[in-house]
């Protein structure tokens, strides 16, 4: 495969970005919301990568979560409502050189924009995406989400919701050329920065859900979680995270499970209590749409020409020379 | 059957030629539209695409129409299964498919009888029908056959029966597969066509088939033609002046699909829509080569929303859509003119509202390409007008769309989709091509949206750029694309958005004017009925017709000078493909009467009693309609 034409272009100096450099204005989400962890965690993760400000850009949709590239400062693309996967799927399929992310909610991701979310996963374009899960439906005030529990009251479910919650973990695990499946929780963020940390380093399409705090709406719903350390279960593995030893004296729940095991990940992923966090799959080998379609190729005006003139070529009728011979010299 | 009918019929069996063979004289034309239809797999299409361009290659005037059954596979033998190819042939340029048939092979008397009820044959027209039905074991399709045959001629049509598949028997063994290349033989005789030509199209069609396939099919060529010869008493002739420039082609789709190639872009995002959709077929075949990819999403919104994606990424992408996918789309339309990210959507438009008539031709979405989505979304409105325009419109749309950074949509149709017709081989020169990627530093202190004063045109930074860093939103937004509520903010991003398109008007030439500059009417179309309007423009002023007609390219920015021309007419009137309302219709009347698009935009813009004339019968506008339209308007 021959190489982009972007990303020949070196830079001869050294540059060091502080975190300062990936921060923009001041984040706009309540005190307390998962989404400042997440944005911590991504903003250390470019800083510790030197990730170019001016080749990562980070693709949400619409939602609480969807504000997270006006706070970065690198480039952002903040869409519309569930579709963010197929913009960013554009960028990348334009620009194999550029860091893309994509930030979207349960609304988003698993409600508005669900067929372009089972269809990412099967493209495997190579990007990094945080589910900011909170349950909820923040930015409208409270309506009842495809990943709330049952039983939910809400605006829209005043009596209870009365279908059980979908489960992202299992969903992604079932679609075909899955290659990167990860759980988070926004209050343990030395884990929260590991799974990132290896989500960004997956190439292909990294699916990291984070299940996070909604203080405003769902203030108390996570408390059991909060308070029982056991209530989460920590997945480690010489293929998957390592757990530190002052993490493993607080989180004694834990199991070693290999990123590899398909089937264990989808049973592990179907329990919601407790938590499961850690590195579910990983399969480094499924191909990326972008390469099996192969633009990494340089394109030029000539080839343009020539691919053009060669399909002219099909459909020409060359005038007649008057003994009714076609000549060919144009 | 009675007796009597017996009689008749066999009276009307083909006439041998009087005379020695090859002394048929032939009659003078100087255009005439026939047809080839079977049912779908009998090679109708094969044979009238040949016929095409055999004409074609001879330097004659072709517009080639398919016919195509709406169902994948219509029964055999049904009314509804007509499938073929109308082909007009002229001795000059010919621009439209012309009004009804003249003459019509046909396989099966079932899809005959579909087209005579579709109103699409001249009243005694020439008919030339297989007639091994009237031997069929089943008496039901026996007597099928000998009825409708009988209720033909009786009706005037001059039917000519010929046993097709019995002749080409004794060439192949399947003689249902192989009697499309005996008509086309009948026809290059029936038409004075160069038999040599027809040899050479065939080794070109059956090419990359084994070499036995050609010699078939020039033998059966052959013999179709020694057998009109020998058995049918009429011959015509269409002088033609041989080009002396290479033409090429191709339906409209396909002209839209080399555009996309010529435009210098690189992705075009789409799903499966009727009747758009082959132009991706082709696209998908040849895109690759020069490095470019056809995506096929998920959905429409998913295609519009990797389109933009890409074209926000540097790359200006292109979506192809019709009426259905076009409406999903329009979510995502508003937010690439929110955040002025190039994009050109094209839209060939299908019979609607709804699932509507997927395969039919209908100017039913002028308006919803300008004003759809939602808020004040300003984009740019071309629509093709014939099908090499259907080439040079994406060149002009992908140019604009960066220029602008708007969304350009580019209409087609139906129609302009799978008619034929041959146009000078386009010349290649690099300005259709998109620079290159702008990876260059930002300057200090530029912003993403440095609106200017006078056109509202801001240079776009792209990713990869420097300095360049800024989040693009759909939300409203200030200069720097930083989320503003504001009232200022928002004034002047809406403001810069619609400037755009007064700037691009500044930039457009005023219609030309078919006919004279003045007189007692002028008809103004837009799309694909610009050769069917000129052409009843012209015959009516050969009757002396004080009438002209202008041809909008551009619908959004409208271009100057149309005021002024129509104000040097007595009576102005639009003719669309689209619905308006009958003003003699008893409830309808100068305050609820529902015009066609372009006429109500017309009398909104420019305060001028604009009147129009529309037609939905899902088929090409016929000129000889049209030349009636224009005498009863200025009659009254």
């Amino acid at each position: 495969m021959t190489t982009a034409a972007t990303a020949c272009m070196i830079k001869l100096y050294e540059e060091r970005h502080e975190l300062e450099d990936y921060q923009s204005g001041v984040p706009r989400w309540c005190s307390g919301c998962g989404d400042n962890a997440i944005l911590a965690a991504v903003q250390r993760l470019c800083r510790d990568e030197q990730l170019r400000p001016e080749k990562t850009v980070f693709v949400s949709g619409i939602g609480c979560s969807s504000r997270f590239p006006h706070y970065m400062k690198t480039y952002g693309f903040h869409g519309i409502h569930g579709r963010a996967l197929p913009i960013a799927e554009g960028v990348r399929m334009a620009r194999p050189d550029l860091n893309i992310f994509v930030n979207t909610g349960d609304g988003d991701c698993c409600s508005i924009g669900a067929a372009h979310w089972i269809h990412a996963i099967r493209y495997n374009m190579n990007m990094t995406v945080f589910l900011h899960d909170n349950q909820i439906y923040g930015l409208t005030k409270m309506q009842a989400s495809p990943t709330s529990p049952k039983g939910l009251k809400s605006n829209t479910t005043p009596r209870g919701t009365c279908l059980e919650a979908l489960n992202p973990l299992t969903v992604t695990l079932g679609v075909s050329n899955v290659s990167f499946v990860a759980q988070a929780v926004d209050w343990i963020p030395e884990v929260l920065y590991d799974i990132v940390k290896a989500a960004f380093h997956h190439k292909g399409f990294s699916f990291v859900r984070i299940v996070q705090r909604c203080p405003e709406w769902l203030p108390t719903l996570l408390e059991p979680w909060l308070h029982d350390p056991l209530k989460v279960k920590l997945l480690h593995h010489e293929q998957g995270l390592a757990i530190s030893p002052s993490l493993a004296k607080v989180y004694k729940n834990q199991e070693r499970h290999d990123p590899a095991d398909l089937d264990r990940a989808r049973s592990v992923a179907a329990s919601v209590d407790p938590i499961p966090v850690g590195i579910l799959y990983r399969n480094p080998d499924v191909p990326c749409y972008e390469d099996l379609r192969g633009t990494d190729e340089l394109r030029t005006t000539a080839r343009t020409k020539a691919g053009l003139e060669a399909e002219f070529d099909k459909f020409t009728v060359w005038p007649q020379e008057s003994d009714g011979v076609p000549h060919r010299t144009a | 059957m009675t007796e009597i009918a017996v009689e008749r019929i066999l009276a009307k069996q083909a006439r041998p030629a009087r005379g020695a063979p090859g002394r048929k004289a032939a009659t003078v034309l100087t255009q005439h539209v026939v047809e080839v239809i079977s049912d779908s797999g009998e090679g109708a299409q094969k044979c009238g695409q040949a016929l095409g361009a055999i004409a074609a290659r001879m330097g004659m005037g072709v517009w080639t129409v398919e016919i195509i059954p709406a169902e994948i596979r219509p029964p055999a033998r049904s009314v509804a299964g007509a499938s073929g190819n109308c082909i007009r042939l002229g001795s000059g340029k010919v621009t439209n498919g012309g009004d009804e048939t003249d003459l019509v092979v046909a396989f099966n008397e079932q899809v005959l009888l579909g087209r005579v009820r579709a109103g699409g044959l001249k009243t005694g027209c020439t008919i030339i029908l297989e007639s091994m039905w009237r031997d069929d074991a089943d008496p039901k399709i026996a007597d099928s056959y000998v009825d409708t045959y009988e209720r033909l001629v009786t009706s005037g049509y001059n039917v000519y029966e010929v046993a097709m598949e019995r002749e080409c028997r004794a060439i192949v063994p399947d003689a249902r597969r192989g009697k499309n290349m005996f008509a086309l033989g009948m026809l290059c005789n029936l038409y004075s066509l160069d038999l040599q030509l027809a040899r050479e199209q065939i080794a070109l069609a059956f090419g990359k088939k084994a070499a036995g396939v050609v010699k078939t099919n020039v033998a059966l060529l052959e013999a179709g033609h020694a057998w009109a010869e020998a058995n049918l008493d009429f011959k015509y002739s269409i002088p033609a002046v041989r080009s002396t420039e290479a033409q090429i082609v191709v339906n409209g789709n396909t002209a839209l699909a080399l555009g996309v190639l010529a435009s210098g872009m690189e992705i075009c995002a789409m799903y499966p829509i009727t009747p758009a959709t082959s132009a991706s077929h082709y696209l998908s075949d040849v895109f690759e080569k020069v490095g470019g990819i056809v995506h096929q999403a998920e959905d429409e919104i998913a295609a519009c929303a990797f389109a933009i994606g890409a074209s926000y990424a540097g790359k200006c992408a292109v979506t192809i859509t019709s009426g259905p996918g076009y409406s999903l789309k329009q979510e995502a339309i508003g937010l690439a003119v929110m955040a002025e990210i190039p994009l050109v959507v094209v839209n060939v438009q299908r019979g609607g509202p709804s699932t509507g008539q997927p395969t039919k031709a209908e100017q039913g979405d002028l308006l919803t390409a300008m004003f759809g989505s939602h808020g004040d979304a300003p984009k740019v409105v071309l629509a093709a007008a014939t099908i090499e325009d259907c080439f040079y419109s994406i060149i002009t749309a992908r140019r604009i769309a960066e220029t602008f950074n708007m969304v350009v949509v580019v209409l087609s149709d139906a129609d302009l989709a799978t008619s034929q017709t041959p146009f000078p081989r386009p010349q290649f020169s690099d300005s259709w091509v998109a620079p290159p990627l702008d990876q260059s530093p930002v300057p200090p202190g530029a912003k993403p949206y440095d609106w200017d004063a006078t056109t509202g045109l801001a240079r776009r930074f792209i990713p990869g750029q420097p300095n360049g860093m800024h989040t693009v939103t759909g939300l409203a937004h200030d200069r720097s694309s930083h989320v503003a509520y504001d009232a200022d903010s928002n004034e002047e991003s809406l403001r810069a958005r619609s400037l755009k398109l007064a700037a691009l008007a500044r930039t457009l030439q005023p219609p030309p004017l078919f006919g004279d500059d003045e007189g007692d009417l002028l008809l103004i179309g837009w799309g694909s009925t610009k050769g069917t309007i000129e052409e009843a423009v012209e015959r009516a002023r050969s009757e002396g017709a004080k009438v002209s007609s202008m041809h909008l390219r551009f619908l959004q920015p409208l271009p100057p000078g149309i005021k002024e021309a129509m104000s040097r007419f007595r009576k102005v009137m639009t003719i669309e493909g689209n619905w308006s309302d009958n003003p003699e219709d008893e409830i309808i009347d100068e305050t609820n009467r529902r015009y066609s698009a372009l006429a109500m935009l017309l009398r909104a813009r420019y305060l001028i009693d604009v009147d129009c004339w529309s037609q939905v019968r899902g088929e090409p506008i016929k000129p000889g309609t049209l030349c009636q339209v224009i005498r009863d308007k200025l009659q009254r």
